[in-house]
């Protein structure tokens, strides 16, 4: 166990490193002088950038060298340098080294994903178990049917209609940002005040995110019920009920378990989309803003951050399925 | 539709009109299946106090877009105490789902009993099972009449351990064992069939045993509430040759030692011949012959019966080639009002173009459903 | 109770003229039933059929207005003032004032004849636009998912058959491209468009509204790995199949056994992910487009089109500009979901009924 996952994590170092190269080299191709076009508007905006700094930079990641090929090589193993050394540099964008502007952020977008994961099992495996085991009944055709519609909904459609409707004409949450800024709430309230601007954006994404969790668990679950050891389990005297939440219910678990543990990285890495579409100051969002001015280190920075993440996902995905099923041995 | 061509495909119309059909009497048959009900309703009189089990016209449906599949069409026959009967027939004829139909495993809301009783001997009382509630069914299932299925590999929940499933079926049965109770009649019955290191076995999961020691565990699970009547649907079916002999002898063995008794599922006419004291022929979801085994053995009446001992390699036969039935069963949707058998029968006579034959009896335990033996024609031949 | 009884001895007998003189189906006509039994496929298939003869045949009727045609039949607006005032004898007056303002162009005209779904913020009209966005939306995700398949085929047919380092090689690309971020990767490829089309004298001219496609293909180059792997597993597993050891004995040439086995088995499966994959395309390019990275604003796309709902005046009094397009999205995708999961129940031999 313990070398298969020495094995992989080796494998992962390989794959990240890979990542890096092609994420390096597509920032490459941006030309010089759009990049230094946009660092001279922001600081037409009075965020200036110190000249010196946007010179190291450039020489880092291989700007100002020649801009042959052994210029990007070395800038990319300068970079590389750096890098390994935790240092990711300081954001053109927000003034601030990248590994700052991530941690801060991140959890804004980590606590919508928690919450929307938290609900999105809690409504959606019921449903994949109501649906199967009710299998071509009117209730299945229901549910099926409404989370269908679910996952066919664009976010920042459906977003902006509940923005529109809970927000605007029913006032009854506020419809972007996050924190009332004038309002100075402490203790119980401050906490009340962050949840009724998270509120909205939790529940698209619950929406969007039900359907594929609820068919995932009915599709299991009906491979589960149709095999040889549910009848061997009714053959014996169960209820129906013991036979579907003891037998039925453990074997369908397998894949859902797997399957969190694998969600569980992602949760960090923000929503491009719903941050952007309900002002949050995500880290999804702040990705978006900096790729629109060529903020090179946050983009190399951040998507890296991404490529971690999911790596380390399918790796304790992994580990995961070989705890829960003990027909599984790693190696 | 009868003056069309001979042969057509359903046409999606009348896929909806025998779905609209069937969905009527599916839910009546599932509204019937989870009603509750008081125990008159179910509990009735054996005709024979010696039988365990009397299977009385039943019929078993599966309600498909293609139509009704009889899968069984009327079986009737008898289940003696302390006797092993043997069912035999080729694959599709409706032997699995009668075993089905006495557990109440068929899969709804398709599969129904239709109509039919099954009388069962209970310790105390006698139940009609297909008269049954599902609600009311733990009476029985597992602890009146335990199941070994075919497929010993999958028929095992793969993420718990034996012990788990063998003692699960005490706490069913017995809520008030304990732990200690429950893994020691476990592990009990795991020496009873014969497993050497039965401690071992317990802790281990399904997936660490093989093929033959699963079908085992499966008879030692089906053994641990002293059940008086095991239902073994072709437990040899997949295992290897000297395993198959070995589990059939553990059967024999454990029906004196349990006495209880048997329904043996099978296609394999040694294992009839070798294990049972009476033998029921199926054919097309009807029973054709029954009787006991030296009279299907010594003077098979039906030309099917005749034609799957024939069927059967000997060292004795001379002939190089192996003696086969022409034909195919008919199609299950689709099915005659003659005899099933007449299209692939040697010794068709016109009257197999009539109704279907009677059950005749030539020997107060010998019966056959063959216009060869209608009493008129006996004297003839 | 037995009222229920009654019903039960008399329902099946009724049916019995039916199954006469019935062939059974082949599996192809199987499919082809059991796809059309199910009563969301069919509504999946209209759905999906209504739109392309929305989008390809629409703008052959509603001539009227084209995609980029902005009404400029100005809008006069009068707005009527009650005004009071008290002259020097203390008395007081009271007019109407009327005011008369006129626009160049009929923006955010509320649905009438002349445009059945209004105008957007620039004057043009939506109808109009929301049938030029959809065939751009369907195209390019057609486009998308067969040059994801293509690729995923080749490359997984070729790890599948011939294993070994072959194999290995090409799985290990595809769990790089795997790890790869999706919609951050884009905005830089976005950005790097974007570029490329702002430098003059830039050696691949890149006109603004081909970005998307540009955009698509890249995408394209990094998403094969799914299909990839769903052949080769494919692959694999009937390579275990004992039909294909047979076939290995009856000694057919491999081309034989690659169109005549592992196609035919691999195809169901494919069509199903690439139904599905086509609704999730649709979402993707609408995504994109709404993040601004597709065509300029003048060329409609549905995503664009959602976009002015950024603005809280048209988010909350225009419905007629920003529902249409989403509703259209909705369509699409749900029909090709419908579809592809109507082919999956009908093409899986589990599933008979």
């Amino acid at each position: 166990m313990i070398k298969y996952i020495i094995k992989r994590l080796a494998l992962s170092v390989l794959i990240l490193f890979c990542v890096s190269v092609i994420m390096f080299v597509l920032i490459q191709l941006m030309p010089m002088d759009y990049v230094t076009q946009q660092i001279a508007a922001i600081e037409t905006k009075g965020e200036a950038v110190s000249e010196e700094t946007v010179q190291a930079l450039m020489s880092e990641y291989g700007y100002g060298t020649d801009g042959t090929l052994g210029g990007m090589f070395r800038g990319y193993f300068t970079w590389l340098r750096a890098t390994l050394r935790l240092d990711f540099g300081t954001s053109f964008k927000f003034q601030q080294p990248v590994a700052d502007v991530i941690a801060k952020n991140m959890w804004v977008s980590f606590a919508v994903a928690a919450i929307a994961t938290v609900f999105e099992f809690m409504i959606a495996i019921p449903l994949g178990i109501t649906a199967a085991t009710h299998q071509y009944s009117f209730r299945d055709y229901f549910v099926t049917v409404l989370v269908m519609i679910g996952i066919s909904l664009p976010s920042f459609f459906f977003g902006q209609i509940l923005k529109n409707m809970l927000a605007m004409q029913l006032g009854w949450f506020p419809s972007s940002g996050l924190g009332s800024a004038t309002m100075d709430y402490t203790g119980i309230w401050l906490i009340l005040d962050y949840v009724s601007y998270l509120v909205i954006p939790v529940l698209t994404v619950v929406v969007l995110s039900i359907g594929g969790r609820m068919r995932m668990t009915r599709t299991n679950m009906l491979e589960v019920l149709g095999s040889d050891y549910i009848r061997t389990a009714r053959a014996k005297g169960l209820s129906e009920t013991k036979v579907i939440y003891k037998h039925a219910f453990r074997n369908t678990l397998i894949p859902l378990v797997t399957s969190l543990a694998g969600l569980l990285p992602s949760l960090f890495s923000g929503a491009i989309i719903t941050e952007q579409v309900f002002g949050l100051p995500g880290i999804g969002n702040m990705a978006y803003q900096a790729t629109l001015v060529a903020d090179i280190p946050f983009i190399m920075g951040y998507n890296l951050f991404l490529a971690v993440l999911s790596i380390v996902g399918v790796l304790l995905a992994d580990i995961m399925y070989a705890v829960v099923d003990p027909r599984v041995k790693l190696g | 539709m009868k003056e069309k061509k001979k042969s057509s495909y359903l046409s999606g119309k009348e896929i909806r009109a025998i779905a609209k059909q069937n969905k009527k009497v599916m839910m009546a048959l599932e509204a019937k299946k989870h009603r509750r009900a008081k125990e008159e309703e179910f509990v009735c009189e054996m005709k024979n106090a010696d039988n365990i089990l009397e299977i009385d016209d039943l019929h078993t449906y599966f309600f498909t877009d293609q139509g009704v599949v009889k899968a069984v069409n009327g079986v009737s026959f008898d289940i003696p105490k302390n006797k092993t009967v043997g069912i035999v027939g080729e694959s599709g004829c409706g032997k699995s789902v009668t075993s089905m139909s006495v557990m109440r495993l068929l899969q709804g809301p398709t599969g129904q009993i239709y109509s039919g009783s099954i009388r069962f001997a209970a310790e105390d009382k006698t139940y009609d099972i297909a008269e049954m509630p599902i609600s009311e069914i733990y009476r029985i299932r597992g602890k009146e009449i335990a199941m070994i299925f075919q497929e010993p590999m999958t028929s095992l929940n793969p993420i718990f351990t034996i012990g788990d499933q063998l003692d699960e079926v005490t706490y069913i049965h017995r809520p008030e064992a304990t732990a200690e109770e429950a893994q020691a009649r476990s592990i009990e019955m795991l020496k009873l069939v014969g497993i050497a290191a039965p401690e071992r076995v317990y802790n281990s999961y399904p997936h660490e045993l093989s093929g033959g020691m699963r079908q085992r565990v499966m008879i030692s699970m089906a053994l641990v509430c002293n059940p008086r009547l095991i239902i073994a649907d072709e437990p040899t079916t997949a295992l290897d040759v000297t395993i198959q002999a070995q589990i059939l002898d553990l059967l024999r063995d454990l029906k004196d030692k349990i006495n209880g008794s048997i329904m043996l599922i099978t296609h394999d006419l040694g294992v009839i011949a070798e294990m049972a004291d009476y033998v029921v022929v199926m054919y097309a979801g009807k029973v054709i012959e029954k009787g006991t085994v030296q009279e299907i053995f010594k003077n098979p009446l039906h030309p099917y019966t005749i034609g799957l001992q024939k069927s059967k390699p000997t060292m004795q036969s001379d002939s190089d080639v192996l003696f086969n039935i022409p034909g195919n069963v008919p199609n299950p949707v689709n099915m005659p009002t003659h005899c099933f058998f007449k299209e692939r029968c040697d010794r068709c006579c016109d009257k197999c173009g009539g109704d279907y034959p009677d059950m005749i009896q030539v020997s107060p335990t010998h019966f056959v459903s063959c216009h060869l033996y209608d009493k008129e024609e006996e004297v003839n031949g | 109770m037995s009222e229920k009884e009654i019903k039960i001895q008399n329902a099946p007998e009724k049916e019995e003229p039916l199954d006469k003189n019935v062939r059974l189906m082949s599996p192809g006509r199987m499919v082809v039933r059991r796809f059309f039994r199910s009563k969301l496929s069919v509504l999946g298939l209209v759905l999906i059929v209504f739109l392309f003869a929305f989008c390809w045949l629409g703008p052959v009727f509603y001539t009227q207005w084209d995609q980029t045609e902005v009404d400029y039949n100005g809008r006069v607006e009068y707005v009527q003032t009650l005004i009071t005032y008290v002259d020097e004898n203390g008395v007081e007056h009271s007019y109407y004032q009327l005011e008369e303002t006129r626009e160049d162009t009929n923006t955010l005209a509320k649905p009438s004849w002349e445009h059945p779904l209004g105008t957007d913020k620039t004057g043009k009209d939506v109808l109009a636009r929301l049938m030029y966005g959809g065939r751009i939306s369907l195209t390019i995700s057609f486009l998308t998912v067969f040059v994801i398949a293509a690729i995923g085929v080749v490359f997984g047919g070729i790890a599948g058959y011939f294993g070994g380092l072959i194999d290995n090689i090409i799985m290990r690309v595809c769990d790089v491209l795997m790890c790869l971020p999706g919609i951050p990767i884009m905005l830089v490829v976005g950005t790097v468009l974007d570029a490329w089309s702002k430098t003059p004298d830039f050696p691949i001219p890149i006109e603004p509204q081909h970005r998307i496609y540009y955009l698509m293909a890249f995408l394209s180059l990094i998403s094969w790995p799914g299909t990839a792997r769903l052949v080769r597993g494919q692959i694999l597993s009937l390579r275990e199949q004992e039909y294909m050891v047979a076939a290995e004995a009856m000694g057919y040439s491999t081309v034989r056994k690659i169109f005549k086995h592992l196609v035919p088995n691999v195809m169901p499966q494919l069509i199903v992910s690439m139904t599905l994959s086509l609704g999730s395309m649709i979402l993707y390019e609408a995504s994109l487009t709404y993040l601004g990275l597709g065509a300029p604003e003048q060329f409609a796309a549905w995503g664009t089109m959602i976009n002015a709902a950024n603005d809280s005046n048209i988010l909350q009094n225009y419905f007629n500009i920003w529902g249409p397009p989403g509703l259209c999205i909705i369509m699409a995708v749900l029909g090709f979901n419908f579809v592809g999961d109507g082919l999956r129940d009908a093409l899986d031999p589990k599933m008979r009924r």
